[in-house]
């Protein structure tokens, strides 16, 4: 069943929380709401899900205003982000609760809930369990519950409340990918709420990102990582290398560091951003860059060497970022405080008022062009 | 010596000191006057003892005092419980403002209290005198003897049941009713068994005031022997009788029901420390 969000605003006394967000969820689809915290993320999800009523705007499921629609007449699952699971109820029980509340016509006879909820318990790999108490569960054991639980009444649409949160990060990556698998078994309509970007580009079909109440930019996880439309979304999404400065000439100057930009017209102060993969080390400068930079650490430990590195002669409000394949890295042997110049490929060049990239390639120069 | 103590305030001789003022202190308090109720209550014999206490006019007291905790225990089991429900789960204008009022009985003087209701509903208050057109009278009978112990052991369950529900939130309420429970449903299945303990612990605070409160009964009872009088009144009155052995005779029943209250309040206590982990219901899926 699709979701769609049209016009919803909401404010908390003084506090914009959503500021007139419209937006459409697909349907079948695994959909992410990734923002920094405050961002209106919780408050959406809240809202489709009927916990919490907007101050103007509409939520349509599959064409349907549920706008004024009890959450208990919703049928929706939601998971929360502390389990909320019933303290005094066992892991059975939990997750009978949806069914045992159904009207009782509605109502499926015990020897069916029953059966139902061994099924869950088999789908959620705890059969074991069915008698245990939430206390004597483990925080990821728990999760898996509320998944059962939320899913018991079989709800076409499933929210997640940051759903693996409070979750250490071994737990965090089995039940992610736990989760896509089941999601690729049964084809709900599913929202989560992260503030992860790395949990949010890995495990869903289509990323929202949220900031200050609103949505900044909706696309698959590889699209938005390669085409931010925005400075924010360009800084949320892993980490950048920022050159800025002032552009005269097709040159892009600040102290000691120079970006040439063939095709760039106009005089003016402008930001280059550049991902860590979008740009290498080299011993010299090259033609259309000079980024002299001090190496201030090297981190060995995963599939790229990753080495941060401090502006020399030039400023950065943050360090540098480069990743070197282990094989390079044996062979040119950076160590900490040497001298490198950063020689970028691919660039994303703002200028000043406007909030749209226009992306640099240097090695296909023709191609440079912003995006539509 | 002194390096084996590392533990400020370990020195012996300032942990017996303390120990044993706060033994002493509670030996001279509150020890010796217990003892001394029960040793004069039996001092003239068993038989003497019963006599008192099934006398026509203790038993009407003790028959008052129960009909007067028995109907304010459930009035403030409602109003408590409803008032911690809203402070904790809505968020209104005047909110913080209740949360303090609710103490107002703590901070007042019964006997103010007492006072108050007099002059309110009493024949010439404001509403006393409204209601008396139509013969309905509150003070000097036991309507008005229920409304002010109503007001003085109202903050006892509120009181208890607060902060354990702002402590637990709303996630498992809002988990139930997404679940599609119905508000009663919620309350029963879900809220209740998070605060029972509390609430068994409020209403045990509440009934033992409630049976003990002098101060504001004595002001609108009016002390009519075998109609107004409760028992700690009941144990005044005998005590101005010279009636000493029947005074303490009464008293006993008071100290009674306190170490009963004690000994429940205790168990209640133990339970609510233990981890959850309560027997599996019968019948259970």
């Amino acid at each position: 069943m699709s979701i769609t969000i049209e016009n919803i605003s909401k404010r908390f006394g003084g506090f914009t929380a959503l500021d007139n967000v419209s937006l459409d969820i697909p349907e079948g689809k695994l959909t992410a709401l990734l923002g920094p915290s405050g961002s209106g993320k919780t408050t959406l999800l809240r809202i489709i899900a009927g916990l919490e009523s907007s101050d103007a705007g509409r939520i349509l499921f599959g064409g349907d205003d549920v706008s004024d629609l009890h959450v208990r007449d919703r049928n929706i699952g939601f998971v929360f982000q502390h389990y909320a699971l019933f303290k005094h109820l066992t892991v059975a029980q939990n997750i009978a609760f949806g069914l045992e509340s159904l009207p009782r016509r509605q109502r499926p006879p015990k020897t069916e809930i029953r059966e139902r909820v061994n099924k869950l318990l088999e789908m959620i790999q705890l059969p074991d369990l069915a008698n245990r108490y939430p206390t004597q569960l483990s925080g990821g054991q728990k999760q898996r519950v509320a998944l059962a639980r939320a899913m018991a009444t079989k709800p076409r649409i499933l929210l997640l409340d940051e759903p693996f949160g409070a979750l250490d990060a071994k737990v965090r990556k089995d039940l992610r990918r736990w989760l896509r698998a089941l999601h690729d078994e049964f084809h709900f309509t599913s929202i989560f709420v992260t503030h992860d970007q790395e949990e949010a580009l890995e495990l869903s079909d289509q990323v929202v990102v949220m900031s200050h109440g609103q949505v900044e930019q909706v696309n698959e996880p590889a699209a938005l990582y390669a085409r931010p439309e925005s400075r924010f979304v360009f800084d949320f999404l892993g980490h950048v290398n920022v050159l800025e400065g002032n552009l005269k000439n097709q040159k892009l100057t600040q102290g000691d560091a120079w970006v040439s930009l063939p095709s760039v017209q106009g005089d003016q102060e402008a930001q280059l951003y550049m991902r860590p993969h979008e740009v290498q080390l080299a011993r010299s400068p090259s033609a259309h860059a000079r980024l002299p930079l001090r190496i201030e650490s090297v981190s060995l430990i995963g599939s790229e060497v990753r080495i941060e590195l401090q502006p020399e002669g030039w400023h950065s409000t943050e360090l540098w970022e480069i990743g070197m394949s282990h094989n390079e890295f044996a062979h040119q042997a950076p160590a900490r405080g040497d001298l490198w110049y950063a020689v970028p490929d691919i660039g994303h060049l703002f200028t000043n008022g406007r909030n749209q990239p226009r992306t640099v390639d240097w090695h296909y120069p023709t191609s440079a062009t912003a995006h539509p | 010596m002194a390096a084996k103590h590392h533990r400020v305030g370990d020195q012996p001789w300032v942990r017996r000191i303390l120990v044993g003022l706060a033994l002493s202190i509670t030996v001279i308090l509150l020890v010796i006057p217990l003892v001394v109720i029960f040793y004069q209550a039996l001092s003239a014999g068993w038989s003497t003892f019963t006599s008192n206490v099934l006398d026509e006019y203790t038993l009407h007291a003790i028959g008052l005092t129960l009909f007067v905790a028995l109907l304010t225990v459930p009035l403030n089991l409602v109003f408590g419980t409803a008032l911690a429900w809203s402070v904790t789960r809505f968020r209104f204008p005047g909110r913080k403002l209740l949360t303090t009022l609710i103490d107002i009985p703590f901070a007042v003087s019964p006997v103010v209290a007492g006072l108050l209701y007099l002059l309110l509903y009493g024949r010439n208050g404001w509403v006393g005198s409204w209601l008396g057109q139509y013969d309905i009278q509150l003070m000097f009978s036991w309507p008005g003897i229920v409304m002010v112990t109503v007001f003085v052991t109202s903050p006892f369950v509120a009181r208890e049941l607060i902060p354990l529900m702002q402590q637990q939130g709303s996630e498992e309420e809002e988990a139930g009713v997404v679940l599609g429970a119905s508000g009663w449903r919620v309350f029963r299945k879900i809220t209740l068994p998070n605060i029972k303990w509390a609430l068994i612990y409020g209403v045990i605070l509440t009934n033992a005031r409630a049976v003990g409160e002098f101060g504001a009964v004595s002001v609108v009872s009016g002390n009519i022997r075998g109609q107004t009088n409760t028992l700690p009144l009941h144990v005044e009155l005998l005590y101005q009788d010279y009636n000493i052995v029947g005074a303490f005779a009464s008293a006993s029943l008071l100290a009674g029901i306190a170490i009963l209250t004690l000994i429940a309040k205790a168990f209640v206590e133990w339970r609510q420390s233990r981890p959850e982990q309560p027997a599996p219901e019968k019948g259970g899926v």
